[in-house]
């Protein structure tokens, strides 16, 4: 219970902190500029810090999963999205991946049934994480609408899409809708699926309540306890051209909204949210599968003791004789070798 | 089988869904209570012969395992080292979301309803100690972040459960960001070793390996000896004597196969095939006695005793001054050579680009590490005509086909063998979708557990693939298992005869061998294993 | 590092997108002052106070459609001035606010709303013109 309950707890604790700052007039350059400031470089930075650590560290092997069939001879026909035999095909399933989640979209229930293993599909994860992270992006997309001025065509366009159903007014918009009941649905699986509930941390819950926040904050402020839209865009625009100011009436309930933002921000490279950018750098999914076409190179590739061919037949020379085994009289015997065997007899 | 142990229909009560109060972040593994489900420990002569750290005697229920003092030091360091090698470890280390796709993936958790044998869990054990060192969460926070100390007791339940994995990658398939637990094993593997803490199972071929060129041991004159027993086994069978030459500087290939092939059965069956295939096309090759394995148990240790043991090959191929090398079934010797050979022992400059002789045949892909599996070699002779079968030599087999997890994940080689299999034999079933090719679930003895001490490990492991092979085997009738793995070949045996009894294990170059019409050969009585064919009038019956 | 010719500029790209906005807005002219609505000029009193009807309008609106179109009902009470109003964007509000552009336009466009006013209504200047 800890485990979701504390999480749970600093997240409305931020909120809270959030609002009661935005409360107070003078607190509002503090939670209005600068941690959203510091927010974003810590994002910023962190984010990079996090790939480039990854990318310090070499790929010394090409160990591709492969789920289809590979390049071999011409009249079998190769897959090459799933066991890409080129840089094209790894673009394709990299592509499959970031989009759409196909790994994902693999995924069975496998159960016992008295003395029968049975597999089911299992696609509610995948339609769930689809769900949640393209309507995240959509609600990113949308709220360029404040950080961008004029606003771009496409904004209009996108709210007129997502806003299809006209209910309410302002209108109601589907992604609105469609990310809560996801984010619902990632955390009722955690408390639900015993399995689930088994390996979550923390770690787990905290970006799910985290996020749920935001979009309750997001909610409230546009359908409940209106803020000054006016004044919204006027701060988020003096942030981004780098003259910041407080406008008045922004309302306490969006410094709540911008607290929860800003604790993502800072939280997301610290996190597991870094798959983000991880995906991208998964070796089993982003090289080829042609290590017998294409030699791959290990930078670190150090030279190791061996047991040489003149060791072996010094050791086993009677056997061989005995057995009729031709002998390798024109042997290159190497010291450097055996010197570099050392360790056992 | 052990008469005493537990009844099929008792290991196949397996809870998946009830799972410990216990937080699993508490270590918890008494060695005594999962007697069955572990391997023993390296016997220290392994050890010393290989210059590897902290020989010694020591049993996993004992409370003290003699590590060296500063075991947490040099583990720690271990780790740092690895991270600075492997992106893989690094990332694998950071990105993963526990969704829990990965859960029921696991032969062993669906076998054993082990909550730490799920995948996300087996990385987890590691994951929580690095996260102890290398973040600041886990520093500041601890338990709550999912960090924890590296206690003797964390280090007891990494031996317990990273040789409770078989590194099939069955889990890496479905894991949205492609982390492989393969890899995490691996790890967790090395740094065992860096403190002495491995298995016997997995050390003495590494030995052996090292010293007489083969997991067996076989030196050699048994080498030349079994070869030729081979060679009189076949002319009994087919009435063609065969000659297969033994370090023969100068031959145009080099084969390369694993010593279970000419020392185990009925690996021995699909040596006979090879024997007779290579005979029947008059093919200009050498076995070797030194490069006399294909399985490189070095994989299951360590990336540098893989290396180590994997170099022979390059270096025989060279001395011998062959064209290129072909490989015989197996499945984590094909990891290796498809995916780590060539980077670790080559470039191979001194070969040629393999083509095949018969028919002309470039092998495009494998132009760089120059050798071919046995399979693409076939099946180019067989669609180039070279070779003549009479599927009809394998009536009495009703024939399904298990994917070896290495060639099935680590390569994508899924039709090369069903071709050989479809034209070799006249009754072929595939078992569920969800069981086979990129899906295929591990006989659940690979990576050096298929000994007798773990067998109710094993047995719970192989259980999807049994129960699958089943499946087949109710509704089709099927009795025989092919596959092309020198580990399926020992252990699925064992697992058939606990869970499908009636289902023998085959290698596909055996029933290519039973299939091969050979020039001169006499009216064949029975297949290469000696069971009797079918007479015309039982075919007939039979359809 | 290793793959840098991959990585680093697609993790450059990736943080480049948010510099965007103060890239683009500099572009294009740099940041717009909040909207002034330009006020009618020989009326000082809407149907209600000027805060609620800042806050309010769009609901009010919609309302008032629905009573129209839905049930006739036409008459409007104000509750602040308790006085009576026609329910008609074009015959009550557009009557002072007269130019689109200046009023409506001025915060809509600020603020990316594009209400739906306009797709049944004739836009005033087109009227006039």
């Amino acid at each position: 219970m800890a485990k979701m309950l504390y999480p749970f707890l600093i997240v409305v604790a931020l909120a809270l902190v959030g609002y009661a700052g935005g409360s107070l007039p003078a607190l509002q350059v503090v939670f209005g500029i600068i941690i959203p400031y510091i927010a974003m470089a810590a994002f910023v930075a962190g984010f990079a810090y996090r790939m480039l650590g990854w990318v310090r560290s070499p790929v010394p092997f090409r160990i591709t999963t492969t789920a289809g069939q590979q390049r071999s001879l011409p009249w079998i026909k190769a897959n090459n999205l799933e066991a890409p035999a080129n840089k094209l095909g790894v673009l394709g399933r990299m592509a499959l991946e970031v989009l759409l989640f196909r790994s994902l979209f693999r995924n069975t229930s496998a159960g016992l049934r008295g003395k029968r293993l049975l597999f089911g599909e299992e696609k509610l994860l995948w339609a769930g994480g689809l769900l949640f992270h393209y309507s995240f992006l959509v609600i990113i997309l949308r709220h360029t609408r404040f950080f961008l001025d004029p606003v771009p065509f496409f904004v209009p366009w996108l709210q007129a899409v997502d806003g299809f159903f006209q209910v309410g007014v302002p209108a109601m918009y589907i992604t609105t809708a469609t990310i809560l009941v996801a984010l619902l649905f990632l955390f009722a699986r955690r408390v639900v699926m015993p399995q689930i509930r088994y390996i979550s941390l923390p770690a787990d819950y905290f970006p799910l309540f985290l996020i749920l926040g935001i979009g309750t904050t997001g909610v409230l402020m546009r359908h409940f306890f209106r803020v000054d839209i006016e004044a919204v865009k006027e701060l988020a625009l003096s942030l981004v051209v780098l003259q910041p100011r407080i406008p008045a009436n922004v309302g306490p309930l969006f410094f709540a909204h911008l607290a929860l933002v800003s604790s993502l921000l800072v939280y997301f490279p610290l996190s597991k949210l870094m798959h983000m950018g991880g995906i991208f750098l998964s070796p089993t999914r982003n090289l080829t599968n042609d290590n017998r076409r294409r030699r791959h190179v290990n930078p670190w590739n150090y030279p190791v003791p061996t047991h040489s061919y003149a060791e072996w037949q010094e050791e086993f020379k009677e056997k061989l004789e005995m057995a009729g085994i031709p002998l390798d009289e024109d042997l290159d015997h190497k010291p450097e070798m055996a010197a570099a065997r050392g360790g056992h007899a | 089988m052990p008469e005493k142990g537990p009844k099929p229909e008792d290991l196949l009560r397996v809870e998946h869904n009830k799972l410990p109060e216990k937080d699993w972040l508490e270590p918890d593994v008494d060695f005594k209570a999962k007697h069955g489900n572990y391997c023993y420990p390296s016997k220290p002569k392994m050890l010393e012969y290989l210059g590897m750290p902290n020989p010694r005697q020591w049993r996993p229920a004992d409370d003290d395992w003699k590590l060296p003092p500063d075991w947490q030091e040099i583990i720690y360091k271990g780790m740092q080292e690895r991270l600075d090698r492997f992106r893989s470890f690094k990332l694998f280390m950071d990105i993963c979301v526990r969704c829990g796709a990965c859960a029921d993936k696991c032969h062993f958790f669906i076998g054993s309803g082990d909550p730490k044998n799920m995948p996300v869990m087996r990385a987890e054990l590691l994951r929580s100690v690095y996260r102890r060192q290398h973040t600041t969460a886990g520093k500041v926070l601890g338990k709550f972040a999912g960090a924890r100390d590296l206690t003797e007791d964390v280090l007891k339940e990494w031996f317990y459960y990273f040789y409770q994995c078989t590194e099939c990658r069955r889990c890496s398939v479905f894991c949205p960001y492609g982390i492989d637990t393969a890899e995490i094993t691996m790890m967790g593997r090395e740094l065992l070793n860096l403190v002495g803490v491995n298995i016997n199972w997995v050390m003495e071929p590494v030995a052996n390996c090292y010293r007489t060129g083969n997991h067996l041991g076989i030196q050699p004159h048994t080498f030349k000896d079994n070869i030729e027993f081979a060679a009189d086994d076949l002319a009994d069978i087919t009435g063609v004597k065969v000659e297969v030459p033994i370090n023969k500087k100068g031959a145009e290939i080099l084969f390369v196969t694993p010593s279970a092939d000419y020392f185990g059965s009925p690996h021995y069956y699909t040596f006979l095939g090879y024997m007779a295939l290579f005979h029947e096309i008059g093919l200009d090759y050498t076995m070797s006695a030194f490069a006399s394995e294909g399985g490189n148990f070095g994989l299951f240790t360590s990336h540098e005793m893989m290396k180590r043991l994997n170099a022979k090959i390059y270096a025989e191929a060279k001395r011998l001054g062959v064209k290129w090398i072909l490989g015989g079934e197996c499945g984590h010797m094909w990891r290796v050579l498809h995916q780590y050979m060539d980077t670790m022992n080559g470039p191979a400059d001194f070969l040629e680009e393999p083509v095949s002789p018969l028919t002309g045949t470039r092998f495009e892909n494998a132009t760089s590490t120059k050798m071919v599996h046995i399979s693409e070699f076939t099946a180019d002779l067989l669609r180039e005509g070279k070779i003549k079968l009479d599927p009809s030599r394998n009536d009495h087999f009703r024939v399904t086909y298990h994917d070896s997890c290495n060639p099935a994940r680590a390569m994508g080689l899924f039709e090369e063998p069903r071709y050989l299999l479809r034209s070799s034999c006249n009754n072929f079933f595939e078992m569920p979708e969800s069981t086979i090719r990129e899906r295929t679930f591990c006989c659940g003895s690979g990576s050096g557990l298929g000994t007798d001490e773990n067998l109710e490990a094993r047995l719970r492991g192989g259980m999807p693939r049994a129960n699958a092979v089943q499946y087949v085997h109710e509704k089709h009738g099927v009795n025989l298992l092919t596959c092309m793995c020198a580990i399926d070949k020992a252990t699925l045996p064992p697992l058939m005869e606990y869970w499908v009894p009636g289902v023998e294990v085959a290698g596909v170059h055996e029933l290519v061998g039973n299939a091969l019409v050979m020039k001169g050969e006499g009216e064949r009585t029975t297949d290469l294993r000696g069971t009797p064919l079918l007479t015309k009038e039982e075919v007939t019956a039979n359809v | 590092m290793y793959d840098g010719k991959y990585i680093v500029p697609g993790l450059l790209i990736f943080l480049a997108v948010f510099f965007i906005p103060t890239a683009y807005t500099y572009a294009t002219g740099g940041p717009s002052q909040p909207p002034k609505p330009a006020l009618p000029a020989n009326e000082t009193q809407c149907v209600e106070s000027k805060d609620w009807m800042r806050d309010n309008h769009m609901q009010l609106l919609v309302q008032w459609r629905e009573d129209v179109v839905r049930n006739n009902d036409r008459t409007y009470t104000s509750f602040t001035y308790n006085k009576q109003y026609k329910k008609s964007l074009t015959n009550t509000c557009l009557k002072c606010h007269d130019n689109k552009q200046d009023f409506c336009d001025s915060c809509h466009t600020y603020a990316g709303v594009s209400p739906n006013c306009w797709d049944c209504h004739n836009v005033p200047k087109e009227v006039s013109s």
